[in-house]
């Protein structure tokens, strides 16, 4: 697997993601500026968190008219796999690449903890190495993750089983407590149809080493990775 | 038309410059320096260089008292920050700690923002990435409406700045208290990474070499920013609003990133941030430290109003802005790399040798002073201080009886806003980007891992300012130790630190009294620690309608690991592990949390600090951590024994602890007593012979007080069952105090 990080200006995951994938990883890893087209024959994109652009006028909203993003679009639609973390997620929607919308937190402050996961659908190219209904611990750091959506998208994304993630408590239930930020349905990652772009608020790249709080990230990263081939 | 006519500045009289801040005899002695009357551009800029913020006048013959070298510093006070080696192979960390009080408390937001933006520029000035931020914060009691005013803009401006940046903001600490009342403290500090031979200084070298104008363009606001905060407060205070600087956290970011890539070429000779009296301050420290000279042509400076004249283009404090000499001939290639972040860079001077900054507008010289003389030669006081007679009655302890129900003041003591968690502060910063925060927020210390490797740094903030105020020269040893303490207990050694001296108006005797003898008691602790000042900032006139806040001379110090993972966490980790006491517990409670919040009595002199002590827990923290001996460590401070036990079983685990003391202490004084020198241990009982050895080894008395266990929180003196409670109830109360008050 060859990846590609996405350097927006104000990206700021950018050397995160860089270093798990590099790194912890294995893969062959180069950074892609925002204003270049050439995505340099690439497996897998990563839209970074940060705040692309500083996040004027709407979190992800000007990241959209990049030169990049505009390749990146094309490369989804023909298969390529893209991966998208918090501001990323953004983006996805943003972009169209993903459905649905992004608003700022319920409790109107940024937000920056661990939270408990449920892996609703381990049948990604993405979560293969966790199992349905595993509950993980990924730490979530932004203002604007309340993720909404229409009536009839969240039925086309229930059908579809395109909800990846889910804030749960302990046991596994997804209920109104253990939701950080008001996310309809306690939404914290999502697939598109195709299966081949996921978009998710928390960030897996800080936990995917032993010394942090958890290693449950790891598996995110491994996952791809394994479904790629060719990394260490 | 000359610049003068065309602009009608007022005229040049002792009246002007005392509205800028300069005194009588100082203006006297500008004139004399120069031998003639300034003009009104001129004024303005020696005014600025000559406030308190920026000359540091009554603070300077005292600082110098600091130890300031070990063999392990690179680069000690003088510089935008202090720096020291992390291991042999060049690695260093650079770091420093700023006020931004007076600003923050006419807008909280932009106030506390552009106090981070500023320290992080101090940084990756010096060529260093940042890679952890913290803050030491200071406000009134919540229960006042406009304290939480503050505190709620004080934190979102923080976070809206450091989170966007996208640095960690690890850390911290914050203190309630009724003397910050009119004066909250922001005290903003910033690490960065830097190999040895990659550090940038302030230098302007070159005679013709280009000076180059790089980051956000200017505009008024912050104009004569460093005099205002030379001032007191008083109802005219918040008109001075406009002299607040907006900050764009999403401009410095784009600022350090085209800096960083810059400084990996070989094009620039020096570089300086704007920080404190803008362009002025930039360009003459510059010029002085290099013995050179600068020629500015000011109507170059990239501009955002319309109208604006050199005065205000000199005396601006826009943020996000950054001045540099680069080598004649590489003007284009350092253009370029601006032009890639989307940032001014703008050629408007040159290196010149005679000595002197001269200021153009449309190739009329406007200004002309001679820059060594104003940066090095700004005025140096030795104001009288002397002991208040108030300090007699603030040192005698009062006897006070002791509350029937010991369990009630823990509970209080627990929801006390300085004492309850800081949970509801820190989610709201980012601090884990970088994934180097092997430690999260609530613990001692914070702990980063560098450049992802094994090697890492500890970092902790510390001033009880309580203690300042009943005895500053131990208060001044207890911030030194503490941190120290807290950093060692983190399992890394106390190498050197930063300091943020905020006091009252120094013109006062007893104030001054306050600040010189907390410098001195920091820097006898400094010593025997062997702990340097690298770097600092001193804030005075901290008073609002003549009231002062108490001393607060906020430590930050920083210590290093050869390997993090020998790092130490505050929580209890397991049940049926041994719990130990380090040091005694003397039941000493003058200037304690509990004697000021539970009897109303800020009083009693403060604890005494023994730094030989100190200095043996130090030793003994890293050779236990060495030998990873601890499971959990915890020091004992404000709250005393029962609080640090409680705040051990608070780490989300339920784990709890059984304590069995066996003291002729009064139980409260046992319990909330505040002396120095504790540290509570989790040790693996398999573990027990081997840290009483490491114990008698540095000469410390060490006693067994009980074990963990699960769920409750248990403490008996003899036969007397003081405490027993459950950890979540405890905890519950701990954790949402903060956040309930401020719903």
């Amino acid at each position: 697997m060859k990846a590609g990080v996405v350097v927006f200006p104000g990206s700021n995951c950018d050397h995160d993601c860089y270093h798990v994938l590099k790194h912890v990883i294995g893969a062959e890893t180069v950074f892609l500026w925002h204003k270049d087209t050439d995505l340099q024959g690439v497996d897998l994109v990563v839209f970074p968190g940060g705040f692309s652009y500083g996040d004027y006028l709407r979190c992800g909203a000007i990241a959209k008219f990049s030169p990049i993003v505009s390749e990146v679009i094309k490369f989804a639609e023909n298969g390529g796999h893209v991966l998208g973390i918090c501001n990323g997620f953004q983006v996805l929607t943003e972009s169209g690449l993903l459905p649905g919308a992004l608003m700022r937190n319920r409790g109107l402050k940024f937000k920056c903890e661990y939270v408990n996961l449920r892996v609703d659908n381990s049948d990604t190219p993405y979560t293969n190495m966790y199992a349905d209904g595993e509950v993980i611990r990924i730490p979530i750091a932004h203002a604007d993750g309340n993720y909404y959506i229409d009536e009839e998208g969240m039925k086309e994304l229930e059908e579809n089983n395109q909800i990846v993630f889910r804030y749960c408590d302990d046991n596994g239930t997804a209920e109104d407590d253990s939701n950080p930020n008001g996310s309809l349905g306690n939404i914290a990652g999502i697939i598109n149809k195709k299966g081949n772009v996921l978009g998710m608020m928390p960030h897996p790249e800080r936990c995917a080493e032993g010394i942090m709080e958890t290693r449950d990230g790891y598996f995110l990263f491994e996952s791809i990775a394994k479904f790629i081939g060719g990394c260490k | 038309m000359s610049v003068y006519e065309k602009f009608g500045f007022p005229e040049v009289t002792a009246e002007a410059a005392k509205g800028m801040g300069l005194s009588a005899s100082e203006f006297d002695g500008v004139k004399k320096l120069l031998g003639r009357m300034p003009n009104y551009i001129e004024l303005g800029v020696i005014s600025s260089m000559y406030s308190e913020h920026c000359s540091y006048k009554s603070s300077r013959i005292h600082l110098a008292k600091f130890p300031t070298t070990a063999p392990w510093v690179v680069q000690g006070p003088g510089e935008n920050a202090g720096i020291i080696e992390v291991d042999d192979e060049g690695l260093c960390v650079c770091f420093k700690v700023e006020s931004h009080n007076h600003p923050s408390f006419i807008e909280p937001f932009q106030g506390a923002a552009t106090g981070v933006g500023g320290i992080l520029r101090d940084v990756f000035t010096m060529g260093a990435r940042p890679v952890a931020a913290m803050n030491s914060l200071r406000f009134g009691k919540l229960d006042k409406p406009k304290n939480r005013q503050i505190f709620e803009g004080v934190v979102a401006g923080i976070s809206h700045y450091g989170n966007c940046f996208g640095v960690p903001t690890v850390g911290g600490e914050v203190y309630f208290n009724s003397c910050y009342d009119g004066n909250p403290l922001v005290n903003a500090f910033a690490l960065g990474v830097v190999q040895k031979e990659n550090i940038y200084l302030a230098k302007a070298e070159g005679l013709g070499n280009p000076v180059i104008y790089v980051g956000a363009k200017t505009g008024r606001d912050g104009i004569h920013g460093a005099t205002m905060a030379s001032e007191e407060f008083n109802e005219n205070s918040e008109s001075k609003r406009p002299n607040v600087q907006i900050g764009d956290p999403f401009k410095e970011k784009l600022l350090l990133e085209a800096c960083l890539e810059l400084m990996k070429t070989d094009y620039i000779v020096g570089i300086q941030d704007m920080g404190a009296a803008g362009l002025t301050s930039s360009s003459f420290e510059m010029a002085s430290k290099s013995g050179s000279g600068v020629r500015l042509d000011l109507d170059m400076v990239p501009m955002r109003e319309k109208g604006m004249n050199p005065y205000e283009i000199m005396l601006s404090e826009s943020q996000e802005r950054m001045l540099m000499v680069a080598k004649k001939g590489y003007e284009d290639k350092v253009k370029a790399i601006f032009d890639k972040w989307d940032l001014d860079a703008v050629v408007i001077g040159e290196v010149t040798n005679d000595g002197y900054v001269r200021l153009f507008w449309d190739g009329e010289e406007v200004a002309a002073l001679e820059a060594a003389p104003l940066a090095d030669e700004a005025p140096k006081y030795n104001r009288p201080y002397v002991r208040g007679e108030y300090m007699d009655e603030l040192q005698r302890l009062p006897k006070v009886e002791s509350p029937s129900n010991l369990q009630k003041v823990l509970e209080d003591l627990l929801a006390n806003e300085t004492i309850a968690s800081k949970r509801w502060v820190w989610n709201q910063y980012d601090h884990m980007v970088r994934v180097g925060t092997v430690q999260l927020p609530g613990s001692d210390a914070a702990v980063i891992r560098l450049n992802e490797s094994e090697k890492g740094i500890a970092i902790s903030s510390d001033c009880n300012s309580r203690y300042c105020l009943l005895n500053p020269y131990e208060g001044g040893k207890a911030a030194i130790a503490e941190s120290a303490r807290n950093v060692a207990v983190s399992g890394a050694r106390p190498r050197a630190f930063t300091n943020c001296l905020n006091f009252g108006n120094p013109e006062k005797p007893d104030i001054m009294w306050q600040f010189v003898s907390a410098v001195e008691g920091m820097a006898e602790a400094a010593k025997v620690l062997e702990t340097p000042a690298i770097s600092g900032n001193v804030s005075l006139y901290n008073e609002t309608e003549g009231k002062p806040i108490h001393p607060t001379p906020t430590i930050v110090m920083v210590g290093v690991f050869d390997d993090v993972t020998k790092r130490i966490g505050s929580y209890f980790t397991s049940m049926e592990s041994a719990v130990y006491l380090l040091g005694e517990n003397t039941g000493y409670i003058g200037g304690s949390e509990y004697l000021a919040s539970v009897h109303g009595y800020e009083r009693g002199d403060a604890p005494e600090v023994d730094l030989e002590r100190e200095k043996n827990i130090i030793d003994f923290m890293c050779d236990a951590a060495d030998k990873r001996l601890v499971k959990a460590a915890h020091d004992v401070s404000e709250g005393g024994l029962a609080v640090a036990l409680c705040e051990m079983c608070f780490g989300g685990e339920n784990v709890g602890v059984n304590i069995k003391l066996e003291s002729g202490i009064r139980s409260d004084a046992l319990l909330f007593g505040e002396n120095h020198g504790r540290v509570i241990l989790e040790i693996d009982v398999n573990n027990a012979q081997a840290i009483t050895d490491l114990a008698e080894k540095y000469n410390l008395p060490i006693s067994k007080i009980g074990r963990t266990c699960s769920g409750l929180i248990e403490i008996a003196n003899k036969s007397d069952k003081v405490i027993s409670a459950k950890v979540a109830d405890l905890e519950k109360i701990w954790k949402n105090s903060i956040g309930d008050r401020m719903k």
